[in-house]
């Protein structure tokens, strides 16, 4: 199988006044279509550099982003990212919100406001599409923005950190949730993420960088025994915890 | 409504006579203040020709209405006010979109545009009549000069503090710089172009009666100035309590569009 997304001995440097801070350093990885991603690192490894680059939000000094074959551009329409935090605008009410990636585009097509319609029904917005985004609970809010995002229909979803902003309590619900939605969708993901639980409740591979500079420092396929997995009953499976102390040690050797 | 609880009741009910003793004593200490004037420019404890007295400006001010000659000075005056406004608000923030959408061109302009803005503005005026004439347009750029500059920098400054993340959101759904400024920075500043433009309504009409003072013929500005050199200290008192009532209507109906604007986003 062809993958979808190739990542190729990506560096990239940040020049301030003050001097060059390297970010990246030769990161190379693939995605396979459907797959799901999780990215660790310590924190201010570069991790949402990382994503930047992949979007196309910034340029690196070296390497190449391929995306089916062909390299990602600037806003990249194949591509979409939900950001740490949802960003919901409160001027506008929470159907807007969700229009405003197809207004940008100019992509208010039927078709795409019948799929909204659908996505609003199916994850239980429908009575909220009126109200403001304060009216909302953190993980109403958190499925807006994705809908926001999905309405554009991009091939891959990159998320950063999207619930680090959320309560413990909220944050389990809100990932078991948007785990769901995505394997619903079929949607393939990257997420980037510090909490180690989390990237292993909801990826099929885990990748593990270094501290700054980011390097790869290893790749670990997810493979839980449990039956229908979503990302609430992974943290039950008795091979979660192994995980979680593979990638803990990876993360400490390398930091 | 829920059943209130004795105590909140109390409560509120106390709120509201602390609201109405502090509205009452307002209104005492005008009148306390026009009958303490009145009472001494009867009695000759000041001098009435140079203070006048509360009687004197209302007499003045019926006459006055009586051959409209007043309603073409608050007329010109308003017009002028308005215009130099309206000019503001527009010039003012399609400048800020400017400089926001070219932060170089705002790098080079910022320097002179602080100096500008420091400038006392009355000074500017005997040069603008010289230049320009002692006419309405005059009147109406000097009224402009005294809020333009403050309104830019404000304005620019607002628009640099919105969250970058929400450009970066922009940018992740494929949008442009232009999309930002239309979708983030604009709406978004709404409440900071409506509460400066609340002062620079203020602003243009000190600008405006600067502008009478020493270019016009008609407006308050112009009557100020004619009647203290014919020593009319009446009607010069007059006008002064006139352009209070100006600036706080102006004021008001601003304040008022504001909560309307805000209410509805
Ligand atoms: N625009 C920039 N200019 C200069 N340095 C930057 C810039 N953006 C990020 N950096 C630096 O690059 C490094 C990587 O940043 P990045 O945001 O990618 O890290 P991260 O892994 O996402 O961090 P976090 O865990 O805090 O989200 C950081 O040390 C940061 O200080
Ligand atoms: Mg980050």
């Amino acid at each position: 199988m062809k993958p979808l997304l190739e990542v190729r001995e990506l560096s990239l440097s940040y020049h301030t006044p003050s001097g060059e801070t390297p970010a990246l350093s030769h990161i190379s990885f693939d995605l396979m279509p459907g797959e799901f991603l999780a990215i660790v690192g310590p924190s201010g490894c570069g991790k949402s550099t990382l994503l930047n680059v992949i979007c196309g939000l910034l340029e690196p000094e070296k390497g190449s982003v391929l995306m089916n074959g062909t390299p990602v551009s600037r806003g990249d329409p194949r591509m979409g990212y939900m950001l740490q935090k949802d960003h919901l605008l409160e001027w506008r009410t929470i159907y807007k919100n969700i229009l405003l990636g197809l207004e940008i585009r100019r992509q208010l097509t039927p078709e795409k406001l019948f799929y909204i319609e659908q996505m609003l029904r199916t994850y239980g917005l429908d009575k909220f599409r009126s109200a403001r985004p304060s009216q909302l609970s953190g993980g109403m809010r958190q499925r807006a923005a994705l809908i926001r995002t999905l309405a554009l229909k991009p091939e891959l979803l990159l998320l950063d950190e999207p619930f680090s902003a959320l309560d413990y309590q909220t944050r389990l619900n809100v990932s078991d949730d948007i785990g769901r939605i995505l394997k619903k969708e079929n949607k393939p993901a990257i997420l980037v993420t510090h909490d180690i639980s989390e990237a292993i409740s909801m990826a099929d591979r885990v990748i593990i960088l270094t501290s700054r500079p980011a390097t790869v420092a290893g790749i670990i396929p997810i493979e839980l025994t449990v039956e229908n997995r979503t990302p609430l009953s992974s943290r039950n499976a008795p091979d979660f915890k192994s995980y979680f102390n593979q990638i803990w040690k990876e993360l400490n050797d390398h930091a | 409504m829920p059943e209130l609880s004795p105590a909140q009741k109390k409560y509120l009910l106390q709120k509201k006579r602390e609201k109405y003793l502090v509205n009452i004593s307002r209104i005492l200490l005008f009148l306390v203040f026009l009958i303490l004037w009145e009472i001494s420019s009867r009695f000759g404890w000041i001098d009435s020709f140079i203070f006048s007295s509360p009687w004197a400006i209302l007499k003045n001010f019926a006459e006055m209405c009586r051959d409209q000659s007043l309603f073409v000075h608050i007329g010109i005056t308003l017009a002028e006010t308005l215009i130099s406004f309206f000019f503001v608000v527009l010039l003012g923030i399609g400048t800020a979109v400017l400089l926001w959408l070219c932060p170089k061109l705002s790098r080079v302009l910022e320097p002179y545009l602080v100096i500008l803005n420091s400038l006392p503005k009355s000074a500017l005026a005997p040069l603008l009549i010289v230049w320009l004439g002692a006419n309405i347009r005059t009147i109406i750029v000097a009224g402009m000069s005294v809020a333009i500059f403050g309104s830019i920098i404000n304005l620019y400054t607002g628009f640099r503090e919105t969250d970058p993340d929400k450009g970066k959101l922009i940018a992740t759904l494929g949008g442009t710089r232009r999309d930002e400024l239309l979708k983030i920075v604009l709406p978004s500043s709404i409440p900071l172009i409506l509460s400066i433009m609340k002062v620079n309504i203020g602003l243009c009409l000190v600008g405006v009666i600067i502008g009478e003072f020493i270019g016009a013929r008609q407006g308050l500005g112009y009557l100020i100035i004619y009647s203290s050199q014919t020593f009319k200290l009446t009607t010069v008192l007059m006008s002064i309590l006139i352009l209070c009532v100006i600036a706080m209507g102006l004021y008001g109906i601003l304040n008022l569009i504001e909560k309307r604007c805000l209410k509805h986003s």
